[in-house]
């Protein structure tokens, strides 16, 4: 052990150290609380619940939108010529066959990524980064160019999906819209928030 | 009683007890500048004026604001229609924003021609791009206050860019959020930060960014170290102290700034739109994104890169990653350039090349930031990022064939 007048230098790096680690502990213990808090409260939690939309007067082609968790939900009535259209352009399709199973319930993941066919139910959130796409149901417009059959456009960044919420390749969004968990309360009631199986 | 300064009386006392003397010595009557400073020079003094303006105005807005989802877009129009002269100190704000990015971006192109980031001011630069990052946090939280749909779906748009990172994305942004949308738990968070955290924070970096610029002594416009050839008391030949001639310029600099900022203040505070948002003054609607959203033009470069970068391997997190390396790349600037030559009087034409479609790439990634993305605009800013990153990249090897010019003895007049 080396001392210098006395001091004994060894125990003084030792009490330093220890006193250094023992404060650490500390304060990554007092850190716990400060960055939990900033996690969502138990209000914003218990505020998730499923909300009810009524479809009888949705028209062919129209759309309504609704408000889950603060998110817009769309419920669209496809028509037939659009669900005709769907199958015609997978090529161009990032996700054609909705493979992603984190985007859609087991109960959506097929041709029209729907329970009915006809009734689309999508959150209106592009899955770039969270904008709202726009409604585009016409063929070809001006801006969006000839090829354009109809579908969502993301203002944002120019992501493209199609009427049953599939992206388009060499689009920034990297994955299908999100079909949130619903079920059918009857014909024309649907309940987004809880899907069949918790019936 | 006698002190080390010589003072006596009631500055004497106080001398005794505070280094009030010796500090105004230190950093300002006895502090040697070099005598060349030109134009450029005028930008540093007047940031820390409108950081002054934002702290004066914020708390005046603070007094009437409400940081609540329900309330905040009322209350700033409240301020804006019922407040007395609400108008003008909301409007000295908002403009104040802009002005202060207009200030660090002139600031630090400064910095780049002069090569002011050199040794021995590397940690002065670093202050600096961290003061950048803090101002462009404390704007992007600001903007979020008003409540409208730009502030709205601009804070949806960058908040979800965490959610890009890979496995903690999610959680992370839900973190930031404190919600599953943006909300009001979001709302109240970054007003605490706008008011509290970030101008804190910022005020301090300010100070030790000015005391490693006393440290190391100010560059100048032909990059000399004037502390090398002193007279014979030990002052520098080519320096003069900064009060009063330095206080007296930068005056003359505060007093052709206000004619500026008053210009905008009172015919026009929205800028066309770039300084306060068309968009912004409808309440923010979490079912409906604007048909066209852009952040406020100081952010626009940094957009237009995050856009330039198409989703690959199934995620979008390598337009999030470029933006990050555009503004991190600048902490290495110092060792990048390797030039034993500081400014650009004595620099080669190769820099002067690089430098110029450096700035040219970053004017139009600012242009096309603002816009909507076409096919054409797209490669357009993919072709900027580029230039953007090959500034840094060919910094390193220009010295190989650089012709540079011979460095004068003394500071000249140009």
């Amino acid at each position: 052990m080396s001392t210098v007048d006395d001091i004994d230098l060894g125990r003084r790096r030792f009490l330093t150290a220890t006193a250094t680690v023992v404060g650490g502990v500390g304060v990554v213990f007092v850190a716990v609380p400060f960055l939990k808090s900033w996690s969502p409260s138990e209000r914003a939690q218990a505020a998730g619940a499923p909300v009810e939309a009524d479809i009888s007067k949705l028209e062919d082609g129209a759309m309504i939108t609704v408000e889950w968790r603060g998110k817009p939900v769309w419920l669209l009535k496809r028509s037939k010529k659009m669900l005709e259209d769907l199958s015609t352009f997978k090529n161009e399709l990032l996700d054609p066959n909705s493979n992603a199973t984190s985007q859609q319930p087991n109960y959506a993941q097929n041709a029209t990524r729907s329970i009915k066919p006809d009734i689309l139910v999508l959150v209106g959130i592009c899955t770039h980064l969270g904008c709202s796409p726009a409604f585009r149901p016409e063929s070809a417009p001006a801006d969006l160019g000839l090829s354009w059959k109809g579908g969502f456009f993301c203002p944002c960044h120019g992501s493209r999906f199609d009427l049953a919420g599939r992206v388009y390749k060499g689009v920034p969004a990297p994955s299908n819209l999100e079909v949130p968990p619903h079920r059918y309360l009857s014909d024309t009631r649907v309940l987004i928030g809880t899907g069949p199986e918790a019936v | 009683m006698s002190n080390t300064q010589g003072t006596t009386g009631l500055i004497g006392w106080i001398d005794e007890r505070f280094p009030l003397t010796k500090s105004i010595r230190e950093h300002l009557t006895e502090y040697y500048a070099p005598k060349n400073f030109n134009f450029w020079y005028f930008f540093g003094s007047l940031a820390l004026l409108v950081l002054v303006n934002q702290i004066l105005t914020g708390i005046w807005l603070t007094m009437n604001y409400k940081p609540s989802a329900s309330e905040a877009f009322a209350s700033v129009e409240y301020i804006m229609r019922d407040v007395n002269w609400g108008w003008l100190i909301r409007y000295m704000h908002s403009t104040g924003a802009s002005a202060f990015f207009i200030m660090v971006y002139l600031h630090m192109y400064r910095a780049l021609i002069y090569g002011s980031h050199k040794k021995p001011r590397e940690l002065l630069w670093i202050f600096g791009v961290v003061i950048f990052l803090c101002l462009m946090a404390e704007a992007f939280m600001g903007y979020l206050l008003p409540w409208g749909q730009m502030s709205y779906w601009g804070a949806q748009v960058i908040i979800n860019l965490f959610s890009a990172l890979p496995v903690i994305g999610q959680d992370l942004s839900v973190w930031i959020r404190g919600d599953y949308v943006i909300s009001d738990a979001t709302l109240n968070r970054f007003f605490s930060l706008h008011v509290i955290a970030l101008p804190l924070v910022l005020i301090g970096l300010v100070f030790v960014h000015i005391l490693a610029l006393h440290e190391v002594g100010s560059n100048n416009p032909d990059g000399l170290e004037i502390k090398k050839l002193r007279d014979n008391k030990g002052i520098p030949l080519d320096g003069i102290p900064f009060h009063p001639y330095y206080t007296v310029k930068d005056l003359f600099g505060v007093v052709v700034f206000l004619l500026f900022f008053a210009v905008v203040v009172f015919f026009t505070p929205e800028m066309g739109g770039y300084f306060l948002e068309h968009p912004n003054f409808d309440p923010a609607d979490s079912l409906k994104t604007p048909l066209h959203i852009a952040p406020v033009w100081y952010f626009t470069p940094f957009y237009a890169m995050l856009r330039a970068v198409p989703s690959f391997a199934g995620t979008q997190v390598w337009g999030v990653l470029v933006m990050a390396a555009a503004i991190f790349i600048l902490f290495f600037l110092p060792w990048l350039d390797r030039s034993s030559v500081r400014s650009i009087r004595y620099r080669g034409w190769s820099f002067k090349l690089i430098l110029t479609a450096f700035l040219v790439s970053f004017l139009i990634l600012g242009y096309l930031g603002a816009l909507p993305t076409t096919p054409a605009r797209t490669t357009m800013a993919q072709f900027c990022t580029i230039i953007y990153f090959a500034f840094f990249f060919l910094l390193p090897v220009l010295p190989v064939f650089e012709k540079t010019k011979s460095v004068p003895e003394r500071v000249t007049w140009k």
